[in-house]
């Protein structure tokens, strides 16, 4: 195995907002850029399956194992970023 | 008391057009839209035909919230759900949420997105299961995310009876405005062309072994082998007539006049086949008498034996050569869940224009006694249309719809 799919990655803000739009698309009237990290999932038109699937992928992406409820809607983008960079 | 029900608007996805104004126009040109399989590689399957609505492109119709979640065929269900709404000139805000309700029609669910994610199972893990899978390969998926996109939260539903649930969708419709509900949506969507679906399809023993467009779909011919599968259909906007006049919708297309619905006996047992009877009830459903029947919308298996048995119903009630006969789907191959409802829009369209649909490429079996519409349209006075639907196991349905000026 490689050094790089061992190490635990570092995420980045565009890292996270690339799997949201993979995982669950944007809404209609949302822009998901920088200024979109301090706003909670739930303002950003995501439901709970959608942050079920994120979690998975930043699971597999990022090999870390998360609980199914780590992300809640009344999380931002920023606290995963957090979650994920700090363990 | 029995309310009476339009419909007020509909939505066509089809394989020889995506909405209404695009297959009208090649249905009455005889163009088909049946190719080889290219949703997936089919070269080593004894089946290579089908009907795709091959001119789709989901991102353009619907937003990306919606795309990681949904199969194919739903995308399809979708954009005629919204194309439904807009013929009709409603808009989500109009109505109250609980007054308008959604039932359609599914034989299969979400097949292509279940393959998918049992490949993933397989290949990968759990972990590589995509949570929307929990719903969306379910047979009930489609009226879920219609009733979420445009927020109808009254009475809704599935039906899962094949080729006669597009039918059966109206009639759960028009029973559902009768106890109060205003508005539903009802109709079929289907559509499962991935290497899965097609490997159910052909251990049902009806698919078309032919690999030449025009001669793999036959129905009521003598080289009648079996059908092709297609994907599409239509979902149409139910209202109580008079609610519908309340808004200032007009008459709609026309009214559902008569539905019935009637189950074979048990394969072997020696029982008589029970399409006739669902005929025979649509018919008295809409207080006519066959005379009154100006033109038959039928199943059109192309099972020599189901031929037979649905050309004895339409001559038994009518008279050999009595009644013109057509079988648009000809030009789509068979839609499953969406047939019925893309037939039942097919003869909406005939009613208002006067003009019959052709039946392509057939040259009719004469022992079948039948006055197939074929080749060309046919221009006729048409009041009323009697659409017949037949589905796998044992379903047969009939539905007699009127003109709006004809009541």
């Amino acid at each position: 195995m490689s050094q790089e799919s061992t190490a635990t990655p570092r995420m980045t803000a565009e890292d996270l907002l690339g799997i949201l739009r993979t995982c669950a698309g944007v809404a209609d009237d949302i822009v998901l850029d920088e200024k979109a990290l301090d706003t909670d999932f739930g303002s950003l038109g995501y439901d709970s399956i959608a942050l079920l699937e994120v979690t998975a992928n930043l699971e597999r992406t990022f090999h870390v194992d998360l609980d199914d409820d780590a992300i809640k809607a009344s999380d931002t983008p920023r606290d995963v970023i957090s979650m994920i960079n700090g363990r | 008391m029995n309310t009476s029900v339009i419909v007020t608007g509909f939505g066509v996805t089809a394989p020889n057009g995506l909405g209404t104004r695009d297959y009208w126009s090649a249905t009455l040109a005889g163009r088909s839209g049946i190719d080889r399989v290219s949703r997936f590689d089919a070269g080593r399957y004894p089946s290579r035909l089908a009907g795709e609505v091959s001119a789709f492109v989901a991102a353009d119709h619907l937003p990306s919230r919606l795309l990681p979640q949904t199969d194919h065929m739903t995308r399809l269900a979708l954009v005629a759900a919204d194309l439904a709404l807009a013929d009709a000139n409603v808009s989500s805000g109009d109505a109250d949420s609980y007054g308008m309700g959604v039932v359609t029609a599914s034989s299969a669910g979400g097949f292509e997105f279940g393959q998918r994610e049992l490949q993933n199972l397989w290949r990968h893990g759990s972990r590589h299961v995509s949570a929307y899978q929990s719903f969306a390969w379910f047979y009930a998926v489609n009226t879920g995310q219609i009733s979420i996109r445009h927020g109808m939260r009254g009475p809704s539903g599935v039906v899962v009876t094949d080729q006669a649930g597009g039918l059966d969708t109206v009639a759960q419709a028009r029973r559902l405005i009768r106890k109060g509900t205003g508005l539903v949506l009802a109709g079929g969507v289907d559509g499962s062309i991935c290497p899965w679906g097609w490997v159910a399809q052909m251990a049902g023993g009806r698919l078309s072994r032919c690999d030449d467009p025009r001669l793999a779909y036959l129905p009521f011919d003598a080289r009648a082998a079996g059908h092709v599968p297609g994907e599409g259909g239509a979902i149409l906007v139910l209202e109580d007539a008079e609610a519908a006049a309340r808004r200032g919708a007009g008459p709609g297309y026309g009214e559902i006049a008569g539905y019935g619905t009637a189950f074979d006996p048990r394969p072997g047992s020696g029982g008589a086949p029970a399409l006739p009877r669902a005929m025979e009830l649509a018919v008295r459903d809409a207080g006519l008498s066959p005379g009154d029947i100006d033109v038959v919308f039928a199943d059109g298996a192309a099972v020599p034996a189901l031929d037979r048995i649905e050309a004895d119903a339409i001559t038994a009630m009518f008279g050999a050569g009595r009644v013109p006969v057509t079988v648009p789907k000809t030009m789509t191959g068979r839609l499953y869940a969406g047939g019925a409802a893309l037939d039942l829009a097919t003869a909406l369209l005939c009613l208002r224009d006067g003009v019959i649909p052709p039946t392509i490429n057939v040259t009719p079996e004469a022992a079948y006694g039948l006055d197939l519409v074929t080749r060309r349209p046919r221009t006729a006075p048409v009041r009323t249309a009697l659409i017949v639907a037949r589905g796998e196991g044992g379903f047969n349905s009939a539905m007699v719809v009127r003109r709006p000026d004809d009541e």
